[in-house]
Formats: C-alpha cells, sequence, structure tokens
C-alpha cells in the first residue's frame, strides 16, 4: 500500500510542474495587457507604463515564472492585479462558497443516484427500471441552465420561497446560506445524479452477472442480502471514479450555474480574471483546481485500494 | 365606547403606519462588479457607480443633469488673467477614519494625479495645473499654465477627488472619503455593502444603508428584480424584458440619457477609408433607426455628429448623413471602390455584437463585404485601440465632452485635422460661455462634414426599480449612482 501511494505521489509531483508550465505560459500568450484594461481609454502611454511598473509586469516572463513558482512553494500566490487583494484571500472566499456548493450537490446526487441505481439493477426490465431509466435519460438532457431558471422561476418568482440568488456569507448563519444553496445545488445535482444512477446500475448489473454472486445466492443468501453485500461493494470502483470526476468538474465547472443564481464561486472568479486580464489570478486558481483535480484523481486511486484488496497486492 | 377605541386605534394605526415601513435601506444590482474602489487609478465605469458622490468627493461635482456645482469648494474666484481658480473650501468636513479635511489634501490629491508616476486614468484633466498651493486650511489655489475654460467641469470627475494622505494607499479595499456614506464591506463576487456617515458636512441621506449586488446574467438580474431581491437596477442589463417591468405597477422603468456617443470607428490609415467619398458612402449606407430598433430595442437617439443631444450645445447633424444607399453607391463608384471588403471588429458589448450585424447588412446593401471579428475588450484594446490594426470597429466613448478625442495626435482612429485642432485648441483657452458654444458647434460641424466615422447613437440609460423609490438618476452625466438625495416614499 505504502509503495503504491509513493508511485502516485511521485506522478503527482511530475503533473504539477508540467500544468505550471503550461499554464502560465499558455496565459501569457494571450494578448492584453492588465495594466491598459485597468485605465481604459484616455489613459496615456506613460500612465499604462507606470500602473506595469507598479504590478510588475516589466519584469520578462521567465523572471515573472521564476517568482510566481517560488511564491506558491512557500504559499504566497500574489496579488491580485486588479482587485489588489492576496490571490489567496480571494480564492479562500470563493471556495467558502464553490466548495459547500459542490458538497452539497455531491451529496444530493448520491443520495438519489444509489437507491435508484440499485432499485433500477434489482429489478431489472421491470417497469419501474423502464421508468427510472427514462427520467435519468430526463435529467441528462435537460440543459441544467434552463432547469435553475425554471426552479428560480417556480421558487423564486412564483413561490417566493427562496430568494433569487445571492450568497449572504457564512457570518451571517449556517441555515441561511444552506437555504441560498439549495435551489443552485438541485440545479447542478440532477444532471450528475442521473449520470450515477445509469453507472451504479449497470454497475451493479454487471457484477450480478458474476460467479460470486450465484454463489452468494447458491449458499442461501437472498437477492436483496447478495446485492447489498457483494454486489454493491464490487460496482463502486466505476461509481467512485465518476463522483471523483464529478466532484473536479462541479468545482469549478459550475460557472453557469453561479451567474443564474449570481453566487460568488470559483467558477465566476476564473471568468472575470480571464476578461480583465487579471493573470496572476488565472495562474493560480488554475493551477490550484489542477492541484485539486489531481488531489482527489490520488484520493480515487486509494479508495479503489481500498475497495479493491487486489489493487494493493498488485502494486500497481 | 369600546368600538370607538377600536376606530382610534385603527386610525392610529393608518396614520403610525407609512412612517414606521419606511424603508431606510436600498439594494441596487448593477452588471459589473468594481476591480477595486479606487477611482483616481483606474477606468473601469464600476469603480465610480459605487464610489462617485457616494463615498468620494471632489472639489466640484456632477448634478443629475450634468451641471456643474459646488462640492468640497463651497465657491471660487477666478483670476482675471484667468490663470489662477482660488477654491474656498467647506468648514468641518472629516474623512470617514476622522481625519479633518484641509487644503493640505487638496494640494496633496492634485499633486498626486498629475505626478510622473501617477495611475490616473485621465490624466490630460489636471495637464494645464501648474501649482496647487493652500493658502490656508480653507483655502487651496490652481495655478494653470494657460486659461482652461473647463477647468472646473475637470474637477468634477470622479478621477479627481480629494483623498487623505492617510488612506490613499489603501482606499483600492477600503475607501476613505468625505462622502455621505462610508464604505462597510465588500464581499468580492457579489456585494457591497455602504452605510450613512453620521459626520457628513451636507445634509443627511435619507438612507441609512445601501447595498450593491452584483448581477452579470441578464436573466439573473430579471429575477432578482422580479423577486425582490434587489430594488433598483439603474443600467439593467435586459432590455427585452423593460415592457414587462412596463406593465407592471410594482416597477417604474427608468429611461435616460448617457454620455455614450456610439459609433462606426474608421481606420484611417486604411487607403480606402482615407478616402472622404468612401466614408460619406459608410455614413449613407447606415440606417440609425434600424441599428436602434434591432439592436437595443429601441433606446438610444440617433446622433449626427460626436456630442450628447441633450447638452445645451447640441446641434442636430443627423440630415448631414441621412440613409440613403443609392448616394453611398454612386460615392462608392465614383471612387473605384466596388466590391471593397472591410474587417470590422466588435468588442463585446450589446450594442457592438448585435449592432454589428445589422451594420454588416446595411453595408453589404451598398456593396461593401464585412469580415467580423469577436474581440474581448483586453484584445480590443490591444489590437485595435493601442494597435490600430482594424478597418472598422462599433464602440461607444463613454466620457462626458470628448469631441476633443477627434484632435488627438494618434488617436486610434488615425484622424488629423488642422482645423479641428486649432478648433479644439482655442476652445481650450475660452471661457466665455457664448464663445465656447459657437467653437463647440464648429467643432461638431466640422467632424459631420468631414464623415470622419460613422455616428450611430446616443446610448440610452435604462433602469428599472421600485416604485416607492425616489430620487435616482434618470441620466448618467458620469457614471454614477449618487445614493445621496434616493428616498422611499412608502
Amino acid at each position: 500500500m505504502l509503495r503504491f501511494a509513493l508511485q502516485r505521489l511521485f506522478s503527482l509531483a511530475i503533473s504539477l510542474v508540467v500544468a505550471s508550465l503550461v499554464i502560465f505560459f499558455v496565459i501569457e500568450v494571450i494578448p492584453g495587457d492588465p495594466a491598459a484594461y485597468m485605465l481604459g481609454m484616455n489613459a496615456q502611454p506613460e500612465t499604462v507604463a507606470a500602473l506595469r511598473r507598479e504590478l510588475g509586469l516589466d519584469a520578462g516572463p521567465f523572471a515573472r515564472y521564476l517568482a510566481w513558482v517560488g511564491g506558491m512553494l512557500v504559499g504566497d500566490f500574489g496579488t491580485s492585479y486588479t482587485y489588489r487583494v492576496p490571490v489567496s484571500e480571494l480564492v479562500l472566499a470563493r471556495l467558502g462558497v464553490s466548495l459547500p456548493l459542490t458538497l452539497y450537490a455531491l451529496l444530493l446526487s448520491t443520495a438519489i443516484a444509489f437507491p435508484v441505481g440499485l432499485i433500477a439493477a434489482a429489478r431489472r426490465g421491470s417497469g419501474l427500471d423502464a421508468g427510472i431509466m427514462g427520467a435519468t435519460q430526463l435529467g441528462i438532457a435537460i440543459p441544467n441552465f434552463w432547469f435553475a431558471m425554471l426552479l428560480v422561476l417556480v421558487f423564486a418568482i412564483s413561490l417566493q420561497w427562496f430568494s433569487a440568488g445571492g450568497f449572504p456569507g457564512w457570518d451571517k448563519g449556517f441555515w441561511i446560506n444552506i437555504k441560498a444553496l439549495t435551489l443552485p445545488a438541485v440545479a447542478l445535482a440532477l444532471p450528475q445524479a442521473s449520470i450515477l444512477a445509469r453507472v451504479m446500475r449497470s454497475a451493479v448489473i454487471e457484477t450480478l452477472g458474476q460467479d460470486y454472486i450465484r454463489t452468494a445466492r447458491a449458499k442461501g443468501l437472498s437477492q436483496r442480502q447478495s446485492v447489498l453485500r457483494h454486489a454493491l461493494r464490487n460496482a463502486l470502483i466505476p461509481v467512485l471514479t465518476i463522483i471523483g470526476l464529478q466532484f473536479s468538474f462541479l468545482l469549478a465547472g459550475a460557472i453557469i450555474i453561479e451567474n443564474v443564481f449570481f453566487l460568488p464561486g470559483l467558477g465566476r472568479l476564473i471568468f472575470q480574471a480571464i476578461t480583465q486580464r487579471d493573470l496572476i489570478v488565472v495562474e493560480s486558481v488554475v493551477m490550484l483546481l489542477v492541484f485539486a483535480v489531481i488531489l482527489v484523481t490520488f484520493l480515487v486511486d486509494m479508495a479503489y485500494a481500498a475497495a479493491d484488496p487486489r489493487l494493493r497486492r498488485r502494486g500497481a | 365606547m369600546l368600538g370607538r377605541l377600536k376606530m382610534g386605534l385603527a386610525i392610529l394605526a393608518l396614520v403610525a403606519s407609512p412612517a414606521l415601513a419606511q424603508r431606510t435601506d436600498i439594494s441596487v444590482g448593477m452588471v459589473l462588479e468594481p476591480p477595486n474602489l479606487d477611482p483616481t487609478s483606474g477606468a473601469a465605469a464600476a469603480i465610480r457607480e459605487v464610489t462617485y458622490s457616494n463615498i468620494f468627493e471632489g472639489l466640484t461635482r456632477f448634478g443629475p443633469d450634468g451641471s456643474i456645482l459646488p462640492g468640497l469648494a463651497h465657491a471660487w474666484d477666478l483670476s482675471d488673467d484667468g490663470l489662477t481658480y482660488t477654491f474656498h473650501l467647506r468648514e468641518g468636513v472629516q474623512f470617514h477614519d476622522g481625519a479633518p479635511f484641509s487644503a493640505e489634501d487638496v494640494v496633496f490629491s492634485l499633486d498626486r494625479a498629475r505626478a510622473e508616476d501617477s495611475t490616473n486614468a485621465q490624466k490630460q484633466l489636471f495637464a494645464a495645473i501648474e501649482t496647487v498651493t493652500a493658502i490656508d486650511p480653507l483655502t487651496v489655489q490652481v495655478t494653470l499654465s494657460q486659461p482652461q475654460g473647463a477647468f472646473l467641469f475637470n474637477m468634477a470627475w470622479g478621477d479627481a477627488v480629494i483623498m487623505s494622505p492617510a488612506s490613499v494607499a489603501s482606499n483600492a479595499t477600503n475607501p476613505v472619503g468625505t462622502g455621505a456614506f462610508r464604505f462597510v464591506r465588500w464581499v468580492q463576487g457579489d456585494r457591497l455593502e455602504l452605510e450613512r456617515n453620521p459626520y457628513y458636512w451636507g445634509e443627511a441621506p435619507a438612507l441609512e444603508r445601501a447595498t450593491f449586488r452584483f448581477i452579470s446574467d441578464p436573466s439573473a438580474a430579471f429575477a432578482a428584480m422580479m423577486a425582490g431581491d434587489v430594488d433598483a437596477f439603474p443600467n439593467f442589463p435586459a432590455p427585452e424584458s423593460l415592457a414587462q417591468f412596463q406593465a407592471d405597477p410594482r416597477f417604474n422603468v427608468i429611461v435616460g440619457s448617457t454620455e455614450g456617443e456610439t459609433i462606426l470607428s474608421m481606420n484611417h490609415q486604411n487607403p480606402a477609408l482615407a478616402d472622404i467619398r468612401v466614408r460619406q458612402a459608410i455614413s449613407h449606407a447606415i440606417n440609425r433607426q434600424d441599428i436602434i430598433d434591432g439592436a437595443m430595442f429601441g433606446y438610444g437617439t440617433p446622433i449626427g455628429s460626436h456630442f450628447a443631444p441633450h447638452h445645451p450645445d447640441y446641434l442636430d447633424l443627423t440630415a448631414n448623413s441621412p440613409h440613403d444607399p443609392d448616394a453611398a453607391r454612386a460615392l462608392l463608384a465614383e471612387a473605384g471602390q466596388e466590391g471593397l471588403t472591410l474587417r470590422l471588429m466588435l468588442p463585446p458589448p450589446t450594442y457592438a455584437r448585435r449592432g454589428g450585424e445589422i451594420v454588416a447588412a446595411q453595408l453589404r446593401e451598398v456593396g461593401i463585404a464585412t469580415e467580423i471579428t469577436n474581440l474581448e475588450w483586453a484584445q480590443w484594446l490591444e489590437q485595435v485601440f493601442r494597435g490600430h490594426d482594424f478597418d472598422l470597429t462599433i464602440i461607444s466613448h463613454t466620457e462626458p465632452m470628448d469631441i476633443g478625442i477627434y484632435a488627438r495626435d494618434n488617436y486610434y482612429f488615425q484622424y488629423d485635422s488642422a482645423d479641428m485642432k486649432a478648433i479644439m485648441a482655442e476652445l481650450e483657452v475660452t471661457s466665455d460661455p457664448d464663445a465656447r458654444t459657437a467653437l463647440l458647434q464648429a467643432a461638431q460641424r466640422h467632424i459631420a462634414d468631414d464623415f470622419v466615422v460613422a455616428f450611430l447613437f446616443q446610448l440610452a440609460k435604462t433602469g428599472v426599480a421600485n416604485a416607492d423609490i425616489e430620487g435616482l438618476w434618470e441620466n448618467a452625466p458620469v457614471p454614477a449612482n449618487d445614493l445621496t438625495g434616493v428616498r422611499w416614499a412608502r
């Protein structure tokens, strides 16, 4: 297990270095100057030059790359050009929205997908199964921003149970924020739950056809017991993979939902930083996301090993 | 007896309830979030939409109609040679951090704005200043290198506000001014909160707290207004749903004008566009009303030169370049430019993207083909504005009284006219109102007759507000959400 973990950690480090190089130099190539953007159309060239000096943009790209990476190694992500506050502060504030939203959506989608997928698998071929498959098909097909707008129309504008969007902030209490995140989380969870339920169903069905299930049934376990004790555990690997992917996707990919509910999440931060050429923010946030994805992949790998002892022994 | 008592109570309740129910807080929607809160080192309109008059004040300020009103200076004298302004400052003014306001702060702020390493986006406003001197704590003398007719106007801009040396370094994130509201907190990406400044020198505002909320998505803006999360949206991003608000008695739709002259700009370095006949042909090919209807849902005023229609010195020159496709084709034939192809670069705003499609269709009508490229702002600034790498572009020039750009050297459209430069140079040193009017009108005529660019329309300001709110600015002489005069009627 230790060797397995070390191997994974090594490839994680290599991925991070490659990612930092790609991110920095790709972003450098994009035309557009943050200082010119900030000062607008009436600014004189010498003013733009003065601001570039103030922001440290007059140094060469390689020097700035080294400064950036060096800073990150000691936990300093630099200072945003436009907001003039440390990037880490910006990102932490946004994570305070994006992370709970992601977890909330994942929790909802797993809570829906597990029972639904299991039931569909256990009752394969029945009317119930067909109904569930149809519903999940619809869940995947519906664009989530449209579903989100529908939720706003019904629950915010007509019924006025929720506000149309926004995020009060954690200092205003726990439940008020959970309430504010509910509609967005539901909108995000629906397609993810549909995907997860289908993956769950097919994974369980596949394991149900295995010899060990027949053995389990033969030694006297009921259908229910064999599904819960044997099929479920073996079906977990593809399901975990999907959950890991969904986590990384939701963390920064919720930008459309963030826009519909005007939530100050990570997706909007990146989008805004790109339009304003707040390069240091883009670079640092993308780097952080890469790190999060790699970390989640690592954790999922570890979870595979926990779920499947054969992986541990092979050391692969 | 009991019945009468009940009735008495009911009447009391009726009388008392409006006063009790009157709200003193407001939530104002904005499309763009300010990048930071220092109006003296950044051009973003959103900075001014939060800070102008609310947090920061200058020596003079703009009123809702664009007139120049006293600000931190309650009066001023101008020497006979037109070179020395003496400003008399208000007494008892203090900054939000408790620091007293004095002439030294004015000296500091103006010197900082015009310093060599200044990052002021409108540094040219201060170009004529030679010295700024504090005579005593309540008197400041500004001497100019040459008379400047627009000096008081310049001092009213958001870029000329007065700051305290003690707080200037942190104004980007924690603005400290002299205004009627002080900064409370900013939840980046979501909202910004202000509260009434109890030590304000002027009349206390009716509002106790104000929250600006940043909502960029048009459908989210619609939902936020409808659900009552936002009380007012002074620059509403979804003109298509204004009719729906108009029909709803809960809301007021406020339509006003901005300082944004929207033009189809032409690069005079392109040999075809250097020919006045081609530029005139393009101007005749344009149907302004179709663009306003198609791209702006009917909101906007056609213009025939680079001047705001609500300004007293405005001349209606739209008849100078009427929609006339036949004339356009004839001019193109005369210039030998049939089959001309031009690159049309479009920045992100709706007026440019939607307007660009319509302009392209109108140009096709007279035989000019266009290649449309959509650009982000940063790209547009780099490629079109700084790099001059374009043939046509659509852009709204939102600075007030900016006809002077046509006299600027090496400005992005590359127009170079000695006559126009002479007019603007004379205007610069003229203070007499009648003479200024004559010069401004001559300038409008000059660029219209030269067909420097195709003048399209004045950008409208379309806002939505709760019907009970009074005192929001109808027009936008400068980008601002001045909340000092805003109150709830009920």
